[in-house]
């Protein structure tokens, strides 16, 4: 059981210190979740500590590859609108 | 170069101008003078809360604090382009290390350097190990240098007591909201106490953090001010009584800044629509806001990483690689900064004692008359917004196509008055229009949206055309003249022609978005 950081990631350090397992590491392009390490914070805390601060929706996924966060979910944008916005963004 | 500047509020009023002149009525001699005298030493060279300051001392911001504990919706957490210049927006994320020599690096190279600031690209408080290893190491090798940081206050009344032990000089907390339905508005979560919260929750507990905080450092005599970001149809109504209670509690300062909000920029108000306050929006919140404090209307919303005088930009001269093969000897720097900044003081006290005769100085526009007397004003005369494209030295002296920011000016009969600054933004949506020529004309052009003229040095024939279809009068005929000469001299020549518009309709100023 463990969590896992993907592609989206914006490197911006705030899951690192909260860790209990100091399973996190500062690699590149983003950062990495140590499997062996990870306890999703059980027994720790109420709520898994990285995936409670990261603000990038869909970087950080669950032990059945879902993302805690999904789309629209941390920022309120409806994943259908910023998919708008971008087409338009594009067609300029 | 001591340079005066067209603003009504600026320090040094000439004599010599008789009568009330619509830009300096009911200003001061000194902006600043409505401060206590302890708070007046601490600013008077700081060039982001004195006007005048600006024109002499430099500041930098050293991203040292990626993480944040809030969200806000005007702010999206990618933060890696270049030519984006807004808060929050950085080229490189420094260690505590890095940064420390890059700062030591500039103030050698830039002597009139007098501020360091934390401003993110996170919050420096929810960083507060990184950013206090970068004080702490400043204070040793650089004392000369003030230290500042900035803040959105959810961690801040647990670091007071840091703070006040790393000798930071100010304190500038972010308040947009103390009503948490407002506040539900603007925050979509916050992280505390080790969870994520949201809805209004999260912004009561933002809210009283911020409000202990800012009482705790006023209590402690550190400087503090308040900044608030305006967001018409959310904020906006609110913000007059967010400035009296941050006022009556001890704050310094209240800046009001502008929304800055595009699809662009992947923020919730970008993609929503939400759009910023026009000039005029802003400016009347401001003055609401302000009383008899008309400062920081220079304001130019920094990148968290920003270098050198405000308006410019130097960070690209001190990029990680370029300060790593820097030899610096910090004991020679700091004195060659004393030695500069000492002749700088020379030149304002100088200047103070005689305004006219300051070798050196440009005393334009205080000394010209402020409207032409032998011409009676038009039955109608609308303000309009104008836009000026200068590189200082308060003339019209810059080319178009190498404007970065514009200054907008409120102009009507009785005269010309600065009533914000306006960036060209070139945000860039992806490598394949990054730095591209037709981008930075559409920033430009948006940039300008709501000006009846733009006066420039020079401009090229595309651009000329394409301010006129979007009704913007290109004008380059008053190269290298005073600035609110030139205004008045263009808005009585529209005025003369009929064609100046009728009072502009709020729509027409909205940010494009």
């Amino acid at each position: 059981m463990a969590y896992q950081i993907v592609e989206g990631c914006v490197s911006c350090w705030a899951c690192e210190p909260l860790c209990p397992s100091a399973a996190i590491t500062a690699a590149r392009p983003h950062f990495v979740i140590d499997a062996a390490r990870c306890t999703e914070c059980a027994g720790e805390f109420a709520d898994p500590q990285c995936a409670s601060i990261c603000p990038i929706e869909g970087a950080i996924l669950d032990a059945r590859g879902e993302p805690v966060n999904p789309p629209g979910s941390l920022t309120g944008i409806p994943p259908e609108r910023r998919a708008a916005a971008m087409a338009e963004i594009r067609a300029r | 170069m001591a340079l005066r500047l067209i603003d009504g509020d600026e320090g040094g009023v000439d004599a010599t101008k008789g009568g009330c002149a619509a830009s300096a009525c009911g200003s001061r001699p000194d902006a600043l003078a409505h401060l206590p005298e302890a708070v007046r030493a601490k600013v008077y060279n700081h060039p982001c809360f004195s006007e005048e300051a600006h024109h002499h001392y430099a500041r930098m911001h050293v991203a040292v604090a990626p993480a944040c504990n809030i969200q806000c919706h005007y702010c999206n957490r990618k933060y890696d382009c270049a030519n984006e210049s807004r808060p929050g927006v950085v080229s490189e994320v420094l260690t505590p290390e890095q940064a420390v020599k890059k700062v030591l690096a500039v103030a050698a190279h830039i002597p009139q350097m007098s501020v360091l600031g934390i401003a993110g690209p996170g919050d420096p408080l929810a960083n507060p190990e990184r950013t206090l290893a970068t004080f702490r190491a400043l204070s040793e090798q650089a004392p000369d240098i003030k230290l500042c940081l900035s803040t959105n206050g959810l961690a801040l009344p647990g670091l007071v007591d840091a703070i006040c032990a790393h000798n930071i000089d100010h304190v500038t907390i972010t308040i947009n909201c103390l009503d948490p339905d407002i506040g539900a508005e603007i925050y979509p979560w916050i992280f505390w106490n080790r969870r994520r919260i949201k809805g209004r929750r999260a912004a009561e507990i933002l809210i009283e953090q911020q409000q202990l905080g800012l009482e705790a450092l006023v209590a402690r005599g550190v400087l503090v001010k308040v900044n608030s970001v305006m967001i018409p149809g959310v904020n906006d109504a609110h913000l007059a009584e967010v400035s009296r209670v941050v006022k009556a509690k001890g704050a310094f300062l209240h800046n009001v800044m502008p929304l800055i909000a595009k699809p662009e920029h992947g923020t919730f108000y970008g993609l929503m629509g939400q759009r910023g306050p026009t000039p005029q929006e802003l400016r009347a919140l401001q003055d609401a806001c302000a009383g008899d404090m008309r400062m920081m209307r220079h304001c130019r919303q920094c990148r968290a990483d920003a270098v050198g005088m405000l308006g410019e930009d130097r960070s690209a001269d001190f990029t990680l690689e370029k300060v790593a093969a820097m030899q610096i000897d910090p004991v020679a720097a700091m004195q060659r900064r004393q030695a500069v900044q000492a002749a700088i003081e020379a030149r304002r006290e100088a200047a103070r004692a005689t305004p006219s005769a300051q070798p050196g100085s440009v005393p334009v526009a205080l000394t010209l008359p402020k409207r032409a007397v032998e011409a009676p004003a038009p039955a109608a005369t609308p303000q309009v917004l104008m836009a000026v494209a200068t590189r200082g030295d308060g003339l019209v002296n810059q080319h178009f196509g190498q404007a970065t920011e514009f200054l907008i000016y409120a102009v009507d009969a009785d005269g010309a008055r600065l009533a914000s600054r306006q960036a060209v933004d070139r945000y860039c949506t992806g490598p394949s229009d990054c730095g591209d020529a037709e981008a930075a004309l559409a920033g430009a052009i948006r940039a300008l949206a709501g000006c009846t003229a733009v006066l420039c040095a020079k401009i090229g024939f595309e651009p000329w055309g394409r301010l006129e279809a979007a009704g913007i009068q290109p004008d380059g005929e008053h190269a290298d003249e005073p600035i609110e000469a030139a205004l008045t001299a263009v808005y009585r020549e529209m005025a003369a022609a009929g064609r100046l518009p009728a009072e502009p309709s709020p729509a027409a100023h909205r940010q494009a978005c």
